[in-house]
């Protein structure tokens, strides 16, 4: 067996010492009924070699045909460029084969790479602290909302359509915990999500509202200042949740005085490995420090007086608060959020803002393209959008996916899959993966499947 | 050693960023309105090699697995093998894009299908959801599962019992799901007594959350009256999975009366730790639960690998996609590669370097439980805080010799705690050596207490100022 | 280390009466087995408390320990400066680490307290 280096010498040499004949001694504590139950049902296939294991793998691997083809996939997760250096500093065998940095004196690594991570989150954000990592945006938001609670100890949680319907469901499941009332508000005519409804909804009892931008739908929410405006009047908090990659250009979170920000950091060097691991970011105003969720690095001093780095504000978590914790989370996505402090380092204020243009270059020349040269399809949010949007067709989208599926392009998402209702429309996305080329096959092939 | 400058502290306005696409020049700004745009983007602007010598330095400041022994109790770091990582950046998996129809990403479903059969076997459960994404996700999992299961039976039972000895999860993950917590006392044994257990049973007990073994590294040998005790009460049964590294071949949660578990993949499976994750938390049930499991589930018609959407009672999602999926595709590798007798080898020689350790180390340290234990188990240096040296003391000297310390100070009913599993992958060498560690540190208490009182003295800092950091606080740059 | 001008609980907080009020700490014991307090979570002003309950909370770097009090009454202060020196509680655990002040309801709650030379046959044993 190749990962237990032991010799049957030296087995038998600590067997003698622990003065028993054969490894199954070692387990007399447990009653001869399980051990029985386990000899008869913990049956599984031999062990096979490395190159089995490989030519195996390799076959399932090529079942995923969808590996070959020209994608505009979005909702959540991305496929962006991740440069080369990534890969290389998360194999670094002493990043990924460590642990939770319970000794910070070797650990010094890790701890300062996620100080720098805390650190340009809120630079990307315009918040002022922002946690080591949660697993990913879905349950970020549900954490966020539960935090919400225990700052102001009100129960209504308001949540708006245009957040994508998993962090929704995740929201809904996380609030039959705790029991929270979860009230959602719905989108108007332009995709955005209805202030009149804000309006109304908002009372004594609102502990948050939660607002994703751009929204599932790709619209960006233009009124988000002033409705963040109108949740503090309310003195209600406000919570946004966003795609980092939009703030290459878009209006930071800080800036419109959100107090909570969540966000998934796949689109910042993660791969999209069909769905995780990915990075549940999460940030939040200094005030609220002690409410955070999750584990926060610090800079301090060693004995010597140079810069250090730990774990701190610990008596918020688990393993020392216990029931009274913040949060259950012990076990995070510590190298997604290395992954994404070297995304940030090396694109930087430049890059970054770069790579947004790109992406909202792309999805705008592609819906222009697709309005010059298409009549039978309609855009049915007429509001600023970032890089995604939704696009109707006059027959089920389902035909229309299918025949450009067997053109080799997955063309985005049917809306169906979330909406039954809303069998015509597809949602696209654009990244600066996508080449001009792609957009003119994707419109050329649209415009022949209509015909 | 001299500090690293962070990022910031190197950034140049004036440097260029990594090569992108120049192609399409479209972007207007005057299309978007400037209350929509961001003002300023306060990120640092560094070269591609500044970046990677920083990044590759810092590296070279923290202690992982392969560089050593990392004995951290209830951690089980194991060795984590190279393939893993190798077939889990195929671009057949890490190109996928988690809404890629069925037909297109049936490699990834198969996945997830043959990794639940087998789990399914090894714990003795009958169904698996993968969405949770660590040990703590899948307790909070659970915990739901049961409380839908109960809210159906009309019941309002309302409290967790968790032993004294259980991880901080536990009773975090309750509180979560809307649980009181309350505690039971571990009895002289370390276990969970039957005796004292009934006591606790009432009609508002919904479930005890059980390590089996414990973290005391001890295996809960009255099981099956605690099971029954606690069924005949109309409660469940929950089993963390964090130490099933100690059992595993011999003896399934499933077998034990378990009616929710979940797994750590990262620690059974092999699945690198990653400096605090991802790992991966999967939850098992017993069938009459598998109504309420998170959906989607992947199932398998005969032809074709499929998300199956329809489960009638399901508590919803606890994240979005599926799950931290190339933990799943590792951890699958992993058991493929071990097969069922390497699996169940592996448990034993686990077992065996933990009882070889804790009989080397028992006259060092006092063993408060020493009795037979399986994967881990836990010394107090009671003799050594009466000498005014603590337990964080022995764990900062541990580090001068190249070895990652033990977990300290848990579980909280042993006096200056030091829990200590070696796992299967390391050598009896190994093992001496650390026990001449140990020994050596343990003369220094006697002949040169300073040496131990300020270490740690051969690591890239000095002891770090804890208070500091709370007090001070300082989270971010700047 | 055991002052006689007041009492003490078997949960190591001191109270002292002053006229109608009593004002409420801990021992020099149980800030000494604390560690460094880096954080005090002080009650509102104005809450009735009763004998036993928490009071406030106080946070060493890996460890948060309640205070419960050892009267009922009503809070009618709480020490501010703890705030922002919560280190007061190690350094003058008797005088200026003091947490809070209460209107005590029942003497008689005083009076069953330990005497500072109960308390420290509890300590020494």
């Amino acid at each position: 067996m190749p990962y237990f280096p032991h010799t049957p010498k030296e087995i038998q040499e600590m067997l003698s010492f622990l003065n028993i004949e054969t490894l199954e001694e070692l387990f007399a504590d447990i009653p001869e009924s399980i051990r029985e139950k386990a000899r008869e049902n913990f049956k599984l296939p031999k062990a096979k070699s490395e190159i089995e294991i490989f030519r195996e793998l390799e076959e399932i691997s090529n079942k995923n045909k969808g590996k070959d083809f020209i994608s505009f996939l979005g909702g959540g997760a991305y496929n962006h460029y991740i440069p080369s250096v990534i890969k290389q500093i998360i194999s670094y065998p002493t990043f990924y084969t460590s642990y939770t940095p319970y000794q910070p004196e070797v650990s010094q690594g890790f701890l300062q790479a996620l100080f720098e991570y805390q650190s340009l989150i809120c630079d990307l954000t315009g918040m002022e602290v922002a946690n080591a990592s949660l697993y990913e945006a879905g349950s970020g938001v549900a954490e966020a909302s539960l935090m919400a609670y225990r700052i102001n100890g009100k129960k209504d949680i308001l949540i708006s359509q245009g957040v994508h319907p998993e962090y929704r469901e995740v929201l809904k499941t996380y609030l039959n915990g705790i029991e929270l009332n979860y009230k959602e508000i719905p989108l108007n005519e332009n995709g955005e999500t209805d202030l009149k409804v804000i309006q109304e909804y908002l009372s004594n009892e609102t502990s948050c509202l939660i607002i994703q931008n751009p929204n599932f739908f790709g619209v960006i929410e233009s009124k988000i200042e002033y409705i963040s405006e109108l949740v503090h009047k309310n003195n209600s908090l406000f919570i946004s949740i966003i795609y980092p990659i939009s703030l290459g250009i878009l209006k930071a979170p800080g800036e419109y005085n959100a107090d909570i920000v969540v966000g998934e950091g796949q689109c910042l060097g993660s791969p999209l490995n069909f769905g995780g691991p990915y990075l549940g970011i999460f940030a939040t105003k200094r005030e609220f420090i002690r409410q955070i969720p999750g584990r926060l690095i610090g800079e301090t001093r060693d004995m010597e007086g140079k810069r250090g780095f730990v774990s701190t504000l610990q008596t918020r978590e688990q393993h020392i608060r216990r029931a009274k914790a913040t949060s259950n989370i012990c076990s995070n996505e510590a190298l997604s959020a290395l992954a994404t402090a070297v995304y940030l380092s090396l694109l930087g204020r430049k890059g970054l803002k770069k790579v947004a243009e790109l992406c909202y270059d792309r999805a705008h020349y592609a819906r222009k393209k697709l309005l010059e040269n298409i009549e039978d399809l309609e855009f049915p949010y007429p509001s600023y959008f970032f890089n995604e949007f939704v696009v109707k067709f006059k027959k089920p989208a389902k035909v229309v996916y299918e025949a450009l599926k067997n053109k080799k392009i997955l063309a985005g998402i049917p809306l169906n899959r979330f909406f039954p209702e809303r069998d015509k429309e597809l949602l696209l996305a654009f990244t600066e993966m996508n080449t001009k080329e792609e957009i003119d096959y994707l419109v050329k092939t649209i415009r022949e499947v209509l015909k | 050693m001299k500090e690293i400058p962070l990022i910031y502290e190197i950034s140049n306005e004036d440097r260029d960023t990594i090569s992108l696409p120049q192609d399409i020049e479209f972007f207007p700004q005057e299309e978007l309105p400037k209350e929509l745009l961001r003002k300023d983007l306060p990120l640092p602007q560094l070269s591609e090699v500044e970046v990677v010598r920083h990044f590759t330095n810092l590296s070279l400041r923290n202690f992982g697995i392969d560089l050593g022994f990392y004995p951290l109790g209830s951690c089980t770091m194991k060795y984590n093998p190279k393939i893993n990582e190798e077939l889990a950046h195929l671009p057949g998996f890490t190109k996928i894009h988690p809404y890629t129809p069925e037909d297109l990403s049936q490699g990834c479903l198969q996945i997830i299908y043959e990794l639940e059969k087998l789990l399914c076997n090894i714990t003795g459960m009958d169904r698996f959801t993968f969405q949770p994404s660590a040990g703590a996700h899948g307790e909070l999992t659970g915990l739901l599962i049961i409380k839908a299961y109960l809210k159906d039976k009309g019941e309002r039972r309302n409290t967790v019992l968790v032993p004294d000895s259980a991880h901080g999860t536990n009773p975090a993950s309750a509180v979560m799901a809307g649980f009181k917590t309350i505690e039971i006392p571990s009895d002289e044994r370390g276990l969970v007594n039957p005796n004292i257990l009934k006591k606790y049973m009432n009609k508002d007990i919904a479930v005890l959350m059980l390590t089996n073994p414990n973290t005391l590294g001890l295996f809960e040998r009255n099981i099956e009256e605690i099971s029954e005790i606690v069924h005949r009460e109309g409660a469940l049964l929950y089993y963390d999975g964090a130490n099933l590294n100690g059992i595993m071949g011999y003896a399934r949660p499933g077998d034990m009366g378990f009616d929710v578990v979940h797994i750590n993949l990262h620690k059974t499976f092999s699945t690198p730790h990653g400096g605090g994750g991802p790992g991966a938390g999967p939850v098992g049930v017993k069938e009459y639960l598998t109504h309420y499991l998170p959906k989607p589930l992947v199932d398998f018609d005969g032809e074709k690998y499929f998300l199956n959407y329809n489960i009638p009672k399901s508590i919803g999602r606890v994240r979005s996609f599926y799950g931290n999926f190339s933990v799943l595709l590792k951890a699958l590798i992993y058991i493929k590669l071990m097969g069922e007798e390497g699996l169940r080898k592996s448990t034993e020689i686990a077992v065996l370097n933990a009882n070889y350790l804790k009989e080397k180390l028992k006259d060092i340290f006092n063993l408060p439980y020493p009795s037979l234990c399986k994967h881990e188990f836990v010394l107090s240096g009671k003799k050594q805080k009466e000498k005014g040296v603590r337990v964080l003391d022995i764990a900062k000297r541990i580090l001068d010799f190249g070895i990652h310390a033990p977990t300290i100070s848990f579980p909280l009913i042993v006096e200056e705690a030091l829990m200590i599993e070696p796992t299967e992958t390391e050598t009896k060498y190994t093992l001496d050596n650390f026990v001449s560690v140990l020994e050596k540190i343990n003369r220094e208490i006697e002949e040169n207490v300073d040496i131990v009182k300020t270490a740690p003295h051969n690591t890239p800092i000095k002891r770090l100022d804890e208070v500091l950091a709370v007090k001070n606080l300082k989270v971010k740059w700047g | 280390m055991y002052p006689e001008d007041r009492k003490y609980s078997k949960e190591h907080e001191w109270a002292k009466i002053e006229g109608k009020e009593a004002i409420i700490g801990i021992t020099y014991y149980a800030q000494k087995e604390l560690g460094d307090v880096v954080y005090v979570d002080l009650p509102e002003v104005g809450r009735e408390i009763k004998q036993g309950e928490v009071i406030a909370t106080l946070e060493s770097v890996k460890t948060a320990s309640e205070v419960y009090s050892p009267l009922s009454g009503k809070i009618t202060r709480v020490n501010e400066k703890l705030k922002e020196k919560p280190e007061l509680i190690n350094e003058d655990p008797y005088n200026n680490g003091w947490i809070a002040i209460l209107e005590f309801s029942d003497s008689k709650e005083y009076d069953n307290l330990l005497s500072s030379e109960d308390y420290k046959k509890l300590i020494e044993g």
